[in-house]
């Protein structure tokens, strides 16, 4: 079944080999699974129809049984987050986080690419739960198909009845916005998202005041979910929130999908069973990643998305759990795991980051649009060989104006050093400019001999990764 | 002094509490919120934010993106403190957390010292450390917080950014690209302030700019402003840019009178040169006028004053011409004329200080002068000051606004913005009438296009609607009352005027008349006694040959009045005309004897707003060549007359002014110098009749609207080359439907024929004027419209003749 030719070369990098539960992936097997005929054949809108059949209350009170997590990279529950709009104000939207830009994670792209009616079905349930009035989905700029999927899918489902006036004859009605980004890191962050949706440039709103639940969209209260988050409803919807509990573990229920890239066998998306499956199941399971390239070592791997702190191979037994790995230093953030094999020039790799992590600032707050690029230079310095001791020190000092007191990190057994648990604190407005600094850091922490060589002997490296600077004027 | 404040508020609510029930115990104030700052236990207003309760209790937090009259974005991290809300401290940024209940702030602890070095450093990291040769040098918010809050030396050594130098964002403004921190305040400025959202964030992270749109320059009315907050040298004001070092200025703080808002402004001058104007912004508890804001004419017509082209000596006219001669032989030739005129015209004064208004005043009673008038028909009776007066603070706060005027953002700017803030901030709700659409029309809850001289009947159908009633109903109504249409009759406007206060009689009245002084002129004496006295009346009597001498103080009829030809009749027809002026003008080339008077910046007193407030104007510079103080002049002149004032200084005068006009009597020196000035309005008095206009058919295509524009062929806009480039120029503005119909392309010549009169202008195609209607705006370089204006018809009806 797994060798179903999937539409196009690269979404068959999702991988449903061994006998693991589907929550979201079980029509990634049909060629056409992202049509409204194939959704009708496999039970699609049946979760709709029977939330329908409830009370509003009643379905948001089974989301929340299910702990359902965000999956955008906070892991805050669903079920709890709809509950923070004030009571009486309307309207009040979902926006839907369809910006997925993290780097290392494409899980959105194929749930939107493959299976567009679960995510609309998902906003129609989270909508009907919450008391929505209307939904916003926006949808990364680089993702033309998935947008045209998306595009086909909303049309078709307008046309079935499911979405608009009077959905299925009932009084509930909605309305769903497709609206396609321009292509900013940043605007996969909430407020900045909301900025974008509302034309103006994507820059995040200062928390307090701007929380999205209380001063949304249009300065209304506004829910923001995850596109795999909604694509979740369904199954809740039509199974009950006990057969999703009934999967994982208690305080991380259900699946989650994992994008694996890097110096891994089988790099690809992975549905996993949440809270139980670790991250050595992860890259070296047979079902899975089937272990390191060319039977290298493991050096280390992201166990978030890019803005997460590294992890190596000490961690390797921690689950998909959030408090177990904030716990170990760092965070399973967005749901892609990047593996770096002992071939990996660790200075070099974190270069990249950091150079993804400046160019990406919306050049908002000072500390990230500053720090960040003041961080790429130095980096970029020590990395061409042109580094030296007082550099090492200027970066930390330079990280301790962005993320001041102590800087999560993982344990290493080899240098003798044990964990700082995470978050860090942050003086900039979000995540981007943290983000920055995290690479070199976990870098810089985990690997310090290699940094040490650079600066002493001084040897430049190939500088594949980097060309020309991110940013700078004319 | 700030400390006190609060607990006075707390006070004074103690106060009234007992005077009405004796209780021991009363009610804490609902709006103190107790918190601890730096380990001091203060008092903060509910909704506050940090760092405006720290300001207010004298502990600087330093800042850049911060600004109190705008909202606060969290974008320069350098108000960074710590807060401690009972979860332990956490870094905040100390402009986007409103303060709660026994909240404790530490702006100087290790951690929060810390983070502002932190940030300083990082934005230094990339700007240029050209202070040297940077205008901003000296009193630079960056520079000055650097050497404060800052790390002392920076550890970077990469290269910094490097832009072309400089950027125009528009024709007052250069950006030096390299030297912005990207504070967003030049930004949410134009957005938010000016709603000229014309400049923005261009590119990401280090590259990102400020930049215009393409090819859309940042055409505000208001630019200039940005250079004056922006807290680094990134934009600079072509007027002053490269003329002085800071430390080289001196200034004086005084009040701009190019319009008769009255801005609180400060005088910047170095080696007797007046180099720049800044707003002032008196403080978020006083009655401030312009929030510290200024429109761009009032802060760049500085370089008029400074023209070459100023009078500098008294001029007679000979054989050949006007010729310069002695303040002694002119003033002896003043007085001959003076002595010979049967019958004598004053005109003007609203150009003037109070003191020199009300000196005038005063001689013109010496000699029985019954023609005068401060206006040159182009504004309202002046009756219109005896209604009810609403000030600037009554407009912004009221519920519902009536605009039965001019165009705000063009005649009045300032006050534009201030009635705008109020619109955006959800206070107030404006009802405008109008011929065409203007500067407030976005912003308008109800905008009412009427055809000219119709106003009356629009106005009264619109405020018997029920919705609108309901409006009016819902809290306090202030009418803005002024001429927004020169080529309709004086008694016309009124009728408009009177139709707003026959509807709603409670209404207070803003009355938006334009000359900078105007108010202070009319109610210190210059008004005239009834209409047969008035201005018009005064032109008409001279163009009838009835009066022996015009006194022009400060005006310029042949350019100012809307009927240009029977300005240019008049005076013809005066058989001797004295002008006191600054510049050479239409009017001074047809004087027998030209005074040339002390400008603004050049002589002390004091100025009248069109709320009433007595603010201070400070001399400056020395006066240009032998130019006297028009106060000086009559009282100089009355000497000679026999009719000593009994002042031998402009502070004699002032205090005249307090001990004789009962309005002015709380408008002492001390008084108008602080904060808030001294109101001084006219006793009530009950508008004069006016018949509203009754349509009649005639056999013309097109009714007329004239209305000024900001930049138009006023002296000192004229005379200051930043600005006098800017004038739209003449033309006729015409609907592009209607300009099909006329058969001509856009930009053609045609000729506009009134039963008064002709004159070929380009026509215009705008969307913004009504069909039906052509607009032109006044007093504009080319030719000019006024000749076919007649004052004596109730509107002016044109129609258009092909001249090919």
């Amino acid at each position: 079944m797994s060798a179903a030719p999937y539409p196009y070369a690269w979404a068959a990098g999702y991988y449903d080999d061994g006998d693991r539960p589907q929550v979201v992936t079980s029509r990634f097997q049909y060629d056409d699974s992202y049509t409204l005929d194939r959704y009708h054949a496999t039970g699609g809108y049946e979760g709709l129809r029977k939330a329908l059949g409830m009370q509003p209350a009643e379905v948001a009170d089974e989301v929340k049984k299910s702990t359902l997590l965000g999956r955008g990279g906070a892991g805050f529950p669903a079920g709890v987050k709809w509950g923070f709009t004030p009571a009486g104000v309307w309207p009040r939207y979902l926006v839907v986080n369809g910006d997925e830009s993290e780097p290392g994670t494409y899980k959105d792209r194929l749930l939107m690419e493959l299976d567009p009616h679960q995510l609309i079905e998902g906003c129609l349930i989270a909508s009907y739960a919450a008391g929505l009035s209307q939904c916003f989905l926006y949808v990364r700029g680089e993702m033309a198909l998935a947008h045209e999927r998306v595009a086909k899918a909303l049309d078709d489902a307008y046309a079935a009845g499911y979405i608009g006036k009077n959905i299925l004859d009932t009084n509930f009605s909605v309305d769903i916005v497709l609206h396609w980004g321009a292509g900013a890191y940043v605007v996969g962050e909430e407020t900045a998202l909301i900025e974008s949706l509302e034309g103006e440039r994507g820059m995040p709103r200062l928390k307090p005041p701007y929380f999205p639940a209380a001063i949304g969209l249009y300065g209304m209260p506004t829910i923001v979910n995850n596109v795999e988050t909604l694509s979740n409803l369904p199954f809740i919807a039509s199974n009950g929130s006990a057969a999703y509990t009934a999967i994982g573990t208690e305080t991380s229920p259900g699946t989650r999908m994992i994008a694996v890239s890097g110096h891994v066998k089988r790099p690809g998306v992975y549905e996993i069973v949440n809270g139980s499956t670790t991250f050595r199941d992860l890259i070296y399971g047979d079902e899975f990643a089937q272990g390191i390239r060319d039977g290298n070592e493991l050096k280390a791997f992201v166990p978030g998305g890019g803005s997460a702190p590294w992890f190596v191979a000490d961690q390797l037994d921690i689950p998909f759990e959030g408090r177990e790995a904030s716990g170990a230093g760092s965070m399973l953030g967005s749901g892609a795991v990047m593996v770096m094999d002992d071939t990996t020039d660790i200075p070099a790799a974190a270069l990249t980051l950091v150079k993804f992590y400046a160019h990406e600032s919306c050049g908002k707050c000072v500390p990230c649009r500053e720090g960040g690029t003041w961080l790429y230079r130095i980096l970029e310095r020590i990395v061409a060989g042109n580094g030296t001791d007082a550099d090492l020190d200027t970066i930390r000092q330079v990280g301790e104006s962005i993320c001041p007191g102590d800087m999560p990190h993982a344990a290493s057994e080899r240098l003798g050093i044990s964990a700082v648990p995470f978050p860090y604190k942050m003086t900039t407005i979000c995540f981007v400019g943290p983000s920055a600094y995290v690479p070199v850091h976990s870098a810089m922490t985990l690997f310090p001999e290699e940094f040490d060589a650079l600066v002493t002997k001084r040897e430049p490296r190939s500088l594949i990764h980097v060309t020309a600077a991110p940013s700078g004027g004319q | 002094m700030s400390d006190e404040r609060p607990e006075d508020t707390v006070d004074e609510s103690v106060d009234e509490q007992t005077d009405v029930v004796v209780e021991p115990e009363p009610e804490p104030d609902p709006n103190a919120v107790p918190i601890t700052l730096n380990g001091r236990e203060i008092v903060a207003r509910k909704g506050e934010s940090i760092i405006a309760a720290a300001d207010r209790h004298g502990e600087y937090i330093p800042r850049f993106c911060y600004h109190p009259r705008m909202s606060a974005v969290g974008m320069c991290r350098q108000c960074m403190v710590e807060v401690d809300t009972g979860r332990g401290p956490m870094l905040q940024p100390s402009c986007m957390i409103t303060v709660s209940p026994d909240m404790k702030v530490e702006t100087e602890s290790p951690t929060a010292k810390r983070a502002q070095e932190g940030m300083i450093e990082l934005l230094l990291a990339n700007h240029p450390l050209d202070c040297p040769v940077c205008d901003k040098g000296g009193e630079c918010p960056l520079q000055d917080q650097a050497f404060s809050h800052g790390p002392g030396e920076s550890r970077y050594v990469e290269q910094k950014r490097n832009y072309e130098k400089p950027i125009a964002l528009s024709d007052h403004v250069l950006l030096d690209r390299e030297r912005c921190i990207l504070c967003d305040r030049c930004t949410r400025f134009a957005d938010e302030v000016a709603g000229d959202k014309l400049i923005h964030f261009i590119a990401r992270g280090n590259a990102t700019q400020v930049n215009t749109f393409p090819d859309e320059p940042f055409s505000s009315y208001f630019s200039g402003n940005t250079v004056q907050i922006c807290p680094v040298g990134a934009l600079t004001a072509k007027p002053y840019r490269f003329k002085a070092r800071p430390w080289d200025l001196e200034q004086v703080e005084s009040t701009c009178t190019t319009c008769s808002v009255g801005c609180r402004i400060s005088v910047h001058s170095s080696r007797d040169e007046l180099l720049r104007f800044q707003g002032v912004d008196t403080g978020l508890d006083t009655e401030s006028v312009n929030l510290g804001w200024l429109c761009d004419r009032g802060r760049f017509n500085f370089e008029a004053l400074e023209s070459d082209l100023r009078l500098g000596a008294p001029m007679v006219r000979g054989d050949a011409g006007l010729a310069a001669t002695t303040w002694s032989s002119a003033m002896q030739l003043a007085r001959q004329l003076i002595d010979e005129a049967d019958s004598i015209g004053l005109l003007g004064g609203a150009r003037s200080t109070n003191e020199g208004a009300f000196a005038w005043a005063r001689l013109a009673d010496a000699l029985d002068i019954a023609h005068r008038d401060a206006q040159l028909g182009d504004g309202l009776p002046a009756e219109v000051l005896g209604l009810s007066r609403a000030t600037i603070g009554d407009m912004s706060n009221a519920a519902t606004v009536i605009l039965v005027g001019p165009d705000l953002k063009e005649e009045l700017p300032v006050l534009h913005l201030r009635l705008r803030d109020a619109v955006q901030k959800g206070r107030t709700k404006v009802i405008e009438f109008s011929s065409q659409s203007t500067g407030m029309t976005p912003y308008a809850w109800r905008s009412v296009r009427h055809a000219p001289g119709m106003g009356p009947h629009e106005i009264a159908k619109t405020l018997s609607d029920e919705h609108v009633a309901a409006q009016i109903a819902s809290g306090d109504v202030v009418l803005v009352a002024g001429r927004s249409n020169l080529a309709v009759s004086e008694e016309t406007a009124l009728a408009a005027v009177r139709s707003v206060l026959d509807a709603v009689p409670r209404a207070k009245v803003l009355p938006a008349l334009r000359r900078g002084n105007v108010v202070g002129a009319l109610q210190l004496g210059l008004a005239p006694a009834d209409a047969e006295h008035g201005a018009l009346a005064t032109l008409r009597a001279a163009a009838d040959g009835h009066l022996d001498l015009l006194v022009l103080l400060g005006a310029d009829p042949i350019n100012d009045c809307p009927d240009a030809d029977l300005a240019r009749r008049a005076l013809a027809g005066a058989r001797r005309i004295i002008s006191i002026d600054t510049f050479p003008s239409e009017s001074t080339k047809l004087a027998d004897l030209v005074l040339p008077a002390a400008a603004f910046g050049e002589q002390n007193g004091s100025t009248t707003n069109l709320e009433g407030r007595v603010s201070r104007l400070n001399q400056k510079v020395t006066v240009n060549g032998t130019a006297r103080p028009d106060w000086m002049i009559a009282a100089e002149l009355a000497a000679m007359l026999g009719h000593d004032l009994g002042v031998g200084s402009v502070d004699d005068v002032t205090a005249a002014i307090a001990a004789s006009v009962p309005a002015y009597a709380q408008a002492t020196a001390e008084q108008f110098e602080s904060v808030d000035g001294a109101l001084a309005v006219a006793p009530t008095a009950d508008l004069p009749a006016a018949a509203p206009f009754e349509a009649q058919p005639s056999g013309y295509d097109y009714r007329l609207v004239v209305s000024r524009k900001l930049y138009d062929r006023a002296v000192t806009t004229a005379m200051s080359p930043s600005l006098a480039k800017l004038a739209i120029g003449a033309g006729a503005h015409i609907h592009p439907l209607d300009l099909d119909r006329v058969g001509e392309p856009d930009g053609a010549e045609v000729k506009l024929i009134s039963s008064s009169g002709s004159v070929v202008l380009p026509l215009i195609a705008d969307e913004s004027v009504q069909r039906g209607t052509i607009w032109a705006p006044f007093n504009q370089p080319g030719a000019d419209i006024t000749e076919v204006v007649d004052s004596s018809s109730a509107v002016t009806d044109v129609r258009i003749e092909r001249l090919s």
